[in-house]
C-alpha cells in the first residue's frame, strides 16, 4: 500500500486509509432467500449457487468470477443484479489487445498541450502539476467504477480474451477497489462495486486473479427451473408448450453433440414456436426449427435423427 | 466448525483441489454469513471461495458430503449396526417412513426387521419413479439399501461394492421398461377412448424419446439417492476422514486412462474437448510470441549504416517455426484402446499446430487411418468409425508388435523423413511374439524423433511379456503417459 505524499489537492480526495482491506458498506442484501426472491422480480431465475454466491459477494466485498458455456446467463445475472439494486451497470468488453489507456484511464494530451500552450507564464513546477490533475484525465471503464459515488455494478465481460499479462491490470482493482495513478496517486473507491467477470473458458485464468474472485460455475439449468425460465421470458407461451420445449431441450443435451443448446436459443427458440402458433410440438415442426437450437449442420442431422426416432439406441 | 473446515481443506488438497491460504480465510470468512443450518448454501458459498474450476466440482461434492454429511436421527440408522436389537430397528423403521404413505405397517410385517419384501420394494420404486414423488424416492434407496446392501461394519472399503449390489437387486432397466410399456398402454388407451381410432394408436417416436429421458432422469436421481444413503451409513460407522481416503475422487485430469470406468471415461471425453482448445490456444500463442529469430548480421551491420556504423539496433531473421511433421502409430488393441483413443482424438484436434498428422492403427494387422480425419470437423466421429471399419486383424486380433511394425516398414517405411517425429502407443505387450525393433532402429535412423508413449505405470514395464524395454533402446524417450495431465503435458512439449 502505497501512501500518497505529493501533490496539493490530493488531501482532499484521498480517504483514511484505514487498512489493507476496503471496507464494505451497508449490505444490499438480508439473506440469500432475499437475493433469489429479488432476482425473480426482475425475471432473473437464480438457483441456489448462483444466489448464495451473489450474497456472498456482497457481504464479502469480492468480486464474482462466473464461468460456463455460452449463453447460460452470465452477463444477464450482472445486468440483473443491477436493475435489483437499482445501480448504475458499468460494462467492460475484454478484447485481445485491451490495454490501461482503454480499461483503466487515460491522460488528455490534446488538452494537456493546449493548457500549456495557452498560459506561458507560469512556472513549470505550476505547470505540471497543474496539467497532471484529474481535470485532464479521462477515465475509462475501471477507473469510472472506482470514482462513481452511487452504486455501482462493474461487469467484465469475457475476461479470457484479454492476455495473461493484461490481467494483471485488473488484480489491483479487483482485491483493493483502487487504482494507482503514477502522477496522481492512489483512488480509493467511494463505494464498493459489486463486480462480475464472466469467461467462456477459453484459456485457464490465472491463479491470482482466480485468488481474488469468488467462483460461480453457471451449467445448464435443470429442466424443472428450464421451464420456469422459459415461462417468464416468453410471454404468451403455454404451460404445456413450454413444458414440451424444456424436455426435447434436454433430451437433446443428452446426444453427444458439438455444440449443446444453450438457455438463450431454447428461448428463441420457444419464442419462434410462440410466434409460429404452434400449441403442441410434433416431429416436422421440431426438425424444421431445429435450426434455431443448433448451429452446426452436423448436429441438426443428428438431433433431427434421434428425434424422430431412426436411431433409439443412442 | 473452524477445526472441521481445516480437516475440509486438508482433504480437497489430497484430493488434488489447490487451495491456497487467503482462499481457506475467504471460506472461514464465508461461515459467518451464511446460516449454518442451511446446507444446500454453505455447500455452495464454500464452493465459490474454495473451488476455482468447474472440473473440480465433482471431487469437491464428493468430500463435501462426506464432510459435512446428514447426521440427523433419520440417518444414523444403519440396518446392519442394528441387527443384534430388531426391536428398535423395527420402531425406528417406523418412525423414518412417515414419508412414505402408509406404507410403514405393511414394511415390518414383511420383512421382520429388514424392511419390505422384494416385491414391494419393487413395487414401490416403481410408484416412486412413475409420480416423481422426492420424498418416495429418497424412501426407497433407503429400503433398498437397507435390504440389498449387505453393509458390514468398520469394513474399510470405498462403497462401490454395495451400491453395485444394491442397483443389481433393482435392475433398474427392467423398471425402465416397465415404465414406459406403461406410458405406452396409457396413452393408446386415452387416444382409443378420445378418437375412437382403437387402441393401435401408440406413442409418436418423439414422445416416446421425451418419455424415456425423463424416467431415466429419475432413476438417476434414484441411483444418487443411493449412492449418498451409502455414504452417510459409511460416514456414520467409520467417520469422515478415514472415508474420505478411501472414496477419494480422481480429478478428470488424473484418472488413469486404462482403468477408468465407464462413467470416468464420459467425464474424461468431456474434459477432452476444452482441453485439447487450450492446447491450440496456448501452442498459437506460444508461436506467435516467439518473434524473434537468430540474429540477422547482414540485415543488423546494413541498419548500423544511418547511425555511422553503430549496430544500435540489432536485427533479428524473422523466424521460420518449424511445425513438426506427427505420424502416430497406435495400438488399439482392447487393454490399451480407450488410452490410443484419446490420443488419436488429441493429437487430430490441435493438428493445425503440426505441419501434418499421419495415423496408423494396428492390433496385429496394421491399416492407415488418416484420411478418417479428413474433412470430419469432430475428431470424436473419426475416432468412431476407426473402431469400427480399420482393418487392423490379420490372424487372431491379438496384439502382435513384431508384425504389425514389419508391415509398416515395408508399406510406409520410405515416407518417414527427417521432419517426422513418430509417436508409438501401446503397452509393448507382444503376447510373446517376435519384436520387430529393429524397424524402431530403422525409423530412429530417418526420423527426426522416436517416441514411446506407455499408458502402464512405469513399474509395470518389462514384466510379464511386455518389451518396452527393448524398443526403448532405439527411442529417444519413453514417456509414462497415464493420465489426460501427461498427455497434455506430452504432447504441449512436442509442438
Amino acid at each position: 500500500m502505497t501512501t500518497d505524499q505529493t501533490g496539493t489537492d490530493r488531501a482532499a480526495r484521498t480517504e483514511e486509509i484505514t487498512s489493507g482491506f476496503p471496507e464494505a458498506g451497508p449490505p444490499r442484501f438480508d439473506s440469500i432467500d432475499a437475493v433469489r426472491t429479488g432476482l425473480a422480480s426482475v425475471d432473473y431465475l437464480a438457483d441456489d449457487g448462483i444466489a448464495g454466491v451473489v450474497y456472498l459477494a456482497d457481504r464479502l466485498a469480492k468480486p464474482v468470477l462466473v464461468e460456463g458455456p455460452a449463453g447460460t446467463g452470465k452477463t444477464e445475472l450482472a445486468k440483473s443484479v443491477a436493475r435489483l439494486t437499482g445501480s448504475r451497470l458499468i460494462r467492460l468488453q475484454c478484447y485481445e489487445g485491451l490495454d490501461e489507456s482503454k480499461a483503466l484511464y487515460e491522460w488528455n494530451y490534446k488538452k494537456q498541450l493546449l493548457r500549456i500552450q495557452a498560459d506561458s507564464g507560469q512556472s513549470w513546477e505550476q505547470l505540471e502539476e497543474d496539467i497532471f490533475s484529474e481535470e485532464f484525465l479521462l477515465t475509462r471503464p475501471l477507473l469510472e467504477a472506482i470514482k462513481s459515488t452511487e452504486p455501482v455494478v462493474l461487469l467484465i465481460d469475457e475476461v479470457d480474451r484479454v492476455e495473461l499479462e493484461t490481467e494483471a491490470l485488473l488484480l489491483e482493482i479487483l482485491s483493493e477497489y483502487q487504482v494507482s495513478i503514477p502522477e496522481l496517486g492512489t483512488v480509493r473507491a467511494r463505494q464498493i462495486p459489486l463486480v462480475f467477470l464472466t469467461s467462456n473458458n477459453t484459456r485457464e485464468l490465472s491463479e491470482a486473479l482466480k485468488r481474488r474472485c469468488l467462483y460461480l460455475h453457471i451449467d445448464y439449468p435443470q429442466m424443472e427451473r428450464e421451464r420456469a425460465i422459459i415461462e417468464t421470458r416468453v410471454p404468451g407461451i403455454s404451460q404445456s408448450l413450454a413444458d414440451q420445449v424444456a424436455r426435447i431441450v434436454r433430451s437433446i443435451r443428452t446426444l453427444d453433440l458439438k455444440k449443446a443448446p444453450s438457455v438463450s436459443e431454447t428461448l428463441d427458440w420457444a419464442r419462434t414456436l410462440v410466434v409460429l402458433g404452434v400449441g403442441s410440438i410434433d416431429v416436422e415442426q421440431a426438425r424444421d426449427t431445429l435450426h434455431i437450437l443448433l448451429k452446426y449442420r452436423s448436429d441438426i442431422d443428428r438431433a433431427s435423427k434421434e428425434l424422430a426416432g431412426l436411431d433409439t439406441s443412442g | 466448525m473452524l477445526d472441521l473446515l481445516t480437516g475440509f481443506v486438508a482433504e480437497l488438497r489430497a484430493a488434488g483441489i489447490p487451495v491456497s491460504l487467503s482462499e481457506h480465510l475467504d471460506a472461514a470468512e464465508t461461515l459467518k454469513h451464511v446460516p449454518l443450518e442451511d446446507r444446500e448454501a454453505i455447500k455452495y458459498t464454500l464452493g465459490a471461495s474454495l473451488v476455482k474450476s468447474s472440473t473440480h466440482w465433482p471431487a469437491y461434492e464428493t468430500a463435501f458430503e462426506i464432510y459435512f454429511s446428514l447426521r440427523g436421527p433419520d440417518h444414523t440408522i444403519d440396518g446392519t449396526e442394528d441387527e443384534d436389537g430388531t426391536g428398535t430397528d423395527s420402531d425406528d423403521e417406523g418412525a423414518q417412513t412417515p414419508g412414505q404413505g402408509g406404507r410403514p405397517g405393511k414394511g415390518r410385517g414383511g420383512g421382520g426387521g429388514e424392511g419390505m419384501t422384494p416385491e414391494e420394494l419393487a413395487d414401490m420404486l416403481y410408484k416412486a419413479l412413475l409420480s416423481a414423488n422426492n420424498s418416495m424416492i429418497q424412501a426407497v434407496a433407503r429400503q433398498a439399501v437397507s435390504r440389498y446392501g449387505g453393509m458390514e461394519a468398520g469394513r474399510p472399503v470405498g462403497g462401490t461394492y454395495y451400491l453395485y449390489r444394491t442397483l443389481r437387486n433393482l435392475d433398474l432397466e427392467r423398471v425402465m421398461e416397465r415404465l414406459v410399456a406403461q406410458a405406452r398402454q396409457a396413452t393408446s388407451a386415452e387416444n382409443a377412448e378420445a378418437d375412437h381410432r382403437g387402441p393401435d394408436v401408440t406413442l409418436t417416436p418423439l414422445e416416446e424419446r421425451l418419455l424415456r429421458d425423463e424416467y431415466q432422469a429419475r432413476i438417476d436421481q434414484l441411483r444418487k439417492e443411493i449412492e449418498s444413503e451409502i455414504r452417510r451409513r459409511l460416514v456414520a460407522d467409520r467417520g469422515s476422514e478415514a472415508l474420505a481416503k478411501s472414496i477419494r475422487k480422481p480429478l478428470p485430469e488424473d484418472i488413469d486412462v486404462m482403468h477408468a470406468t465407464r462413467d470416468e471415461l464420459v467425464a474424461l471425453r468431456k474434459s477432452l474437448a476444452p482441453l485439447s482448445r487450450k492446447l491450440a490456444v496456448r501452442l498459437a500463442r506460444k508461436r506467435r510470441h516467439g518473434r524473434k529469430g537468430p540474429l540477422d548480421f547482414r540485415s543488423t551491420v546494413r541498419h548500423s549504416l544511418s547511425t555511422g556504423g553503430v549496430p544500435v539496433e540489432p536485427r533479428f531473421r524473422y523466424p521460420r517455426p518449424s511445425k513438426p511433421e506427427i505420424i502416430v502409430i497406435a495400438d488399439i488393441s482392447g487393454s490399451v484402446a480407450s488410452f490410443a483413443r484419446f490420443t488419436l482424438h488429441l493429437v487430430h484436434a490441435i493438428s493445425s499446430q503440426f505441419s501434418k498428422v499421419r495415423s496408423f492403427v494396428f492390433i496385429d494387422g496394421i491399416d492407415e487411418v488418416t484420411s478418417y480425419f479428413e474433412g470430419v470437423d469432430d475428431p470424436a466421429e473419426a475416432v468412431h468409425r476407426i473402431n469400427t471399419e480399420a482393418d487392423v486383424v490379420w490372424v487372431d486380433g491379438h496384439s502382435d508388435y513384431g508384425h504389425a511394425l514389419t508391415v509398416f516398414w515395408e508399406r510406409w517405411g520410405e515416407e518417414i523423413t527427417p521432419r517426422s517425429s513418430v509417436l508409438l502407443l501401446g503397452d509393448a505387450r507382444n503376447n510373446y511374439h517376435a519384436s520387430g525393433s529393429w524397424v524402431i532402429k530403422e525409423i530412429r535412423a530417418r526420423a527426426r524423433h522416436v517416441y514411446w508413449l506407455n499408458p502402464e505405470p512405469r513399474a509395470y514395464w518389462d514384466s510379464g511379456d511386455s518389451i518396452v524395454g527393448e524398443y526403448a533402446t532405439y527411442c529417444d524417450e519413453v514417456v509414462e503417459c497415464r493420465t489426460l495431465r501427461q498427455l497434455e503435458h506430452f504432447v504441449g512439449e512436442l509442438a
